[in-house]
């Protein structure tokens, strides 16, 4: 058995799976301490259905944690961004288009180095060790612990940021935090080298938190191993999540997506997570949410690291109704549904109003709806499953039919047909899709480079390419015999020689529990 | 070039200029501050598709005023005719550029090198391109040498190889042109025509590692007021204002860019399907738009490389390169490039005179949809043939 905890701002979530069956669920308020929010919840599973602690074979969290700390400047340890690419890249030094706040919030000292590559694997200049130390030097001299190094092409070629953070430990000591850019973003410099400084200013944290997760849950007398779940999906065990806090930041549309799967029984399918104010709509593609193609800004600052490709629009169960349901939303009474909506005595026409009117749904007290127009009920709803039919065909990437899976508190606002789309399935347990997405993660392996692919060579490169991903998910803890290629992308980037071909690989495969006991 | 069709140019420029002189008087600036945000936004709307990051071009931009003030504009028209004038502009991939980022002195240097090699002191700096990176490009190296910007650029949209601009139909030549490293190498070419040019420079780019800063077309004031497209700086920047202003106050901004490039609402839809291969070095390509709401029905299909440069509506050429063909996103107008479509965006189509000048013979033998490999003449922006008046 396994158990997913997902820990948001609001409520922490808890279930308990046997194999993809939810055998319970609960829902307690997450506490400022995290820990004993945990620790109620995991007493409430015991509650609904008794475990012995011994019978749990893995707890997995997702945790918006580190991100709320990054939005709220809370506990940021100090932080150096050393690049290394001179004399290149230095028209646009490190922290060059962050919040001024957010970079004395890190207390963020740039440094600039020789090193990097060309796109084709040379390099730009060697290293300089001397520089390097002097460097050092001056972060020492600062009080900072925790350095984020960046390289130019590291995604191509990754020695000089290991070369650099063996000299900073040989320098600074075992206790400086490193991180490496190559480990956590993609092509793209800046938007790379952001992610990384992110990444180096939440080490401290991590660590924190790891630790008061990892007692909350031995607390309870559970041995098994802990994860945390990652923006993709799949899991990294807590080491990881000390060194890759940022990898965290996307976990929770991510985790209730993948749940609304499982509980669907659908791999491919376009979610509508439904809320109080606005709703999330993503596409799962075998399984897993379709990444965010381009810069993701997290803070103010522009990022590449991995995120779902999510559409929010401003729907949801407390969206007011006016204009005779010409308008829905975007604005919404927000958590004071239960006290400003009709179905609650109050006196403001929001949508769970008028899907209780259509009898819809059967929440509060029916008969304060008796006196909604039918009409105006049914052009709100014509418009609320207009606009969900939008998005959801916005989301598509091909003609082929995509079914549509809603979850979410405010699930009842979405029709049981959608215009074009047919028929939605309805899951049950779907007010804790994002434990149950926690729970059933796995394990990935990626592979993002650019190839030079020769004349009748493109078959093998491919092959070396998905082999490569693959090799990597097992490497991080998958069974061999459960990892598939999940998602390929291949696409030439004009200007460049010898068919030069970006190639990005994906394989996730089951966790192997059994190794890991 | 016959004197005659020298002369029907040169008639044709005069009366443009002051067109444009009249339509940008009001928003005609006079220099550019340390905020190139809505610039940045209108270049790559002008890059039909292609042009790099404008996102790199902006924050490079605007490292350079910061540091070292604000870069004066002068209007062509306003121009010394004995001014000393030396374009800049980067070659290579964007995606190189996006990863290994310029160094500090390098556009400086692309200028000097050239200045140096032909022994003259430069007085300013101008866009060789308005669409794309190269917007911005040239803000830097004026910064750096603290001398004027000219307010116009070689082409008013941008093109992908070097002999592409409208002062290579006025006789100026690509060579002596310089090419720099971020390392510190530069090299100078001096070719028999700008076609050499570009077949040159583009290994040299590649040897360089991808992503160089060249110095080309370097000419005379006279020479910049009788070839430059004047004004499009100035445009691209009222280009990015009005997206923006059309956004806040809840009007359309793909009608907004529309009507400030008198061009035309081609169609709107979503993208059902893209191909793409690489052929000799550029990504060529074609996508399919169906129509939704009033253009419910209707099939949009773009042929590009690199650029937008093929615009069919039902099966019929409405606008060939060399017009402009911009792909916006349906309701923020912020510009598809052809890397990023993709099937279900919601885009619309606006399509744009270019200069007139491009549509003259020996401009279209280097523009026209044929050089591009597309059998047919080439259709103007409001779907009419054959040479426009």
């Amino acid at each position: 058995m396994r158990i997913g905890i997902d820990v948001g701002g609001t409520n922490t979530d808890a279930v308990l799976m046997e194999g993809n069956t939810v055998a319970a669920g609960i829902k307690r308020s997450t506490t400022s301490d995290v820990t004993s929010g945990i620790v109620a919840a995991l007493e409430g599973l015991q509650e609904q259905r008794a475990f012995h602690p011994d019978e749990i074979d893995a707890v997995m969290i997702g945790t918006t944690h580190f991100i709320n700390a990054l939005i709220e400047q809370n506990g940021l340890a100090p932080t150096a961004a050393v690049r290394l690419g001179l004399p290149a890249t230095a028209s646009l030094p490190p922290l060059v288009d962050w919040p001024q706040g957010l970079v004395r919030a890190i207390g963020g000292r740039a440094y600039l180095a020789h090193g990097g590559h060309e796109f084709d694997g040379r390099t730009i200049s060697d290293l300089d060790r001397d520089e390097l130390r002097r460097h050092a030097d001056d972060i020492r001299s600062h009080g900072i612990k925790s350095i984020a190094i960046s390289s130019v092409f590291s995604p191509i070629n990754s020695e000089f940021e290991i070369e650099a953070a063996e000299l900073f430990r040989e320098e600074l000591g075992d206790d400086v935090a490193l991180s490496l850019s190559h480990e956590i973003g993609r092509v793209g410099l800046l938007e790379r080298e952001n992610a990384t400084i992110i990444n180096a200013a939440l080490r401290d944290l991590a660590d924190h938190i790891v630790d008061g997760l990892a007692k909350s849950v031995s607390g309870g007398g559970i041995v098994a191993p802990l994860f945390l779940s990652q923006n993709d999906g799949t899991l990294m065990d807590i080491d990881f999540a000390r060194r890759y806090p940022v990898a965290t930041f996307a976990s929770g549309p991510t985790n209730s997506m993948r749940g609304a799967a499982v509980l669907s029984g659908l791999d491919t399918c376009a979610v509508v997570d439904v809320g109080g104010t606005t709703s999330d709509i993503g596409v799962l593609n075998q399984g897993f949410p379709r990444e965010a193609s381009g810069e993701v800004s997290v803070a103010g600052v522009r990022t590449n690291f991995r995120m779902p490709d999510v559409l929010s629009i401003g729907i949801g169960g407390g969206s007011r109704v006016v204009d005779a349901g010409e308008r829905v939303g975007p604005d919404s009474v927000g958590y004071r549904l239960i006290s400003e909506a009709l179905v609650f005595g109050g006196s403001t026409l929001t949508a769970t109003d008028v899907a209780v009117a259509l009898g819809r749904a059967d929440i509060g007290d029916k008969s304060l709806v008796s006196g909604v127009d039918t009409a105006t009920a049914n052009r709100a709803m014509d418009l609320v499953a207009e606009k969900f039919a939008d998005v959801v065909e916005r989301m598509r990437t091909s003609s082929d039919p995509l079914p549509v899976v809603a979850v979410g508190g405010g699930s009842i606002l979405v029709p049981d047909e959608l215009p074009g789309l047919g028929t939605v399935h309805r899951p049950e347990h779907f007010s804790v899709a994002n434990a149950i997405g926690a729970a059933i993660a796995q394990v990935s392996g990626e592979v993002d480079r650019v190839y030079a692919i020769s004349e009748g060579k493109r078959s093998q490169v491919v092959d070396e390419a998905r082999q490569e991903a693959m090799d990597r998910a097992v490497a991080a803890g998958a069974e061999p015999s459960s990892v598939a290629i999940v998602d390929f992308d291949e696409v030439p980037i004009p200007y460049l020689p010898g068919n030069a071909t970006r190639i990005r690989a994906k394989a996730v495969g089951d966790l192997a529990l059994g190794g890991l006991r | 070039m016959n004197a005659d069709k020298t002369a029907m140019n040169a008639e044709r420029t005069a009366a443009m200029t002051a067109e444009r002189t009249m339509s940008t008087d009001k928003t005609r600036r006079s220099q550019i501050d340390a905020d190139c945000g809505n610039l940045a936004r209108g270049a790559a709307i002008l890059g039909t598709g292609g042009g790099g990051d404008p996102y790199i071009g902006r924050l490079l931009a605007e490292a350079a005023i910061r540091k070292h003030g604000p870069v004066p504009l002068v209007a062509v028209d306003d121009l010394d005719p004995d001014a000393v004038v030396i374009p800049v502009a980067m070659m290579g991939a964007p995606t190189v550029m996006v990863e290994k980022l310029a160094s500090q002195g390098q556009f400086a240097q692309a200028v000097n090198s050239l200045a140096r090699y032909l022994g003259v002191t430069p007085t300013h700096i101008a866009c060789i391109e308005a669409g794309g990176v190269n917007s911005t490009i040239p803000i830097v190296a004026a910064a750096e040498l603290g001398l004027p910007l000219i307010d116009g650029d070689g082409m008013g949209r941008a093109f992908p190889e070097i002999q592409m601009v409208l002062p290579s139909i006025y006789g100026v030549r690509a060579t002596p042109m310089s090419i720099c490293d971020e390392k510190g190498n530069s090299g100078i070419f001096d070719t028999v025509d700008n076609a050499w040019a570009e077949r040159l420079a583009r290994p040299a780019t590649v040897e360089m590692g991808c992503s160089t800063i060249i110095s080309t077309y370097a000419m005379s004031g006279a020479q910049v007021r009788e070839s430059y497209v004047p004004g499009t700086l100035s445009l691209c920047d009222q280009l990015g204002a009005e997206v923006m202003s059309a956004r806040a106050a809840h009007r359309d901004p793909v009608a907004a860019v529309a009507e400030l490039l008198h061009g035309r609402l081609l169609a709107g839809g979503k993208v059902t399907d893209v191909e793409r291969r690489t052929t000799s070095g550029f990504a060529r390509g074609r996508a399919t738009i169906e129509g939704v709401g009033p253009d419910a029905g209707r099939s949009v299909v773009l042929q590009f490389q690199n650029e937008h440069l093929l615009v069919e509506l039902d099966g019929t050429a409405e606008t060939s390169t060399p017009d402009l063909i911009m792909v916006l996103d349906a309701e923020t107008a912020e510009p598809v490039t052809t890397e990023s479509l993709r099937y279900g965006m919601r885009v619309r189509v606006v399509t744009a005179p270019s200069d007139p000048r491009w549509h003259s013979d020996e401009a279209l033998a280097l523009v026209g949809p044929r050089y591009f490999g597309y059998e047919l003449d080439p259709v103007r922006f409001d779907g009419t043939r054959g040479v426009a008046a």
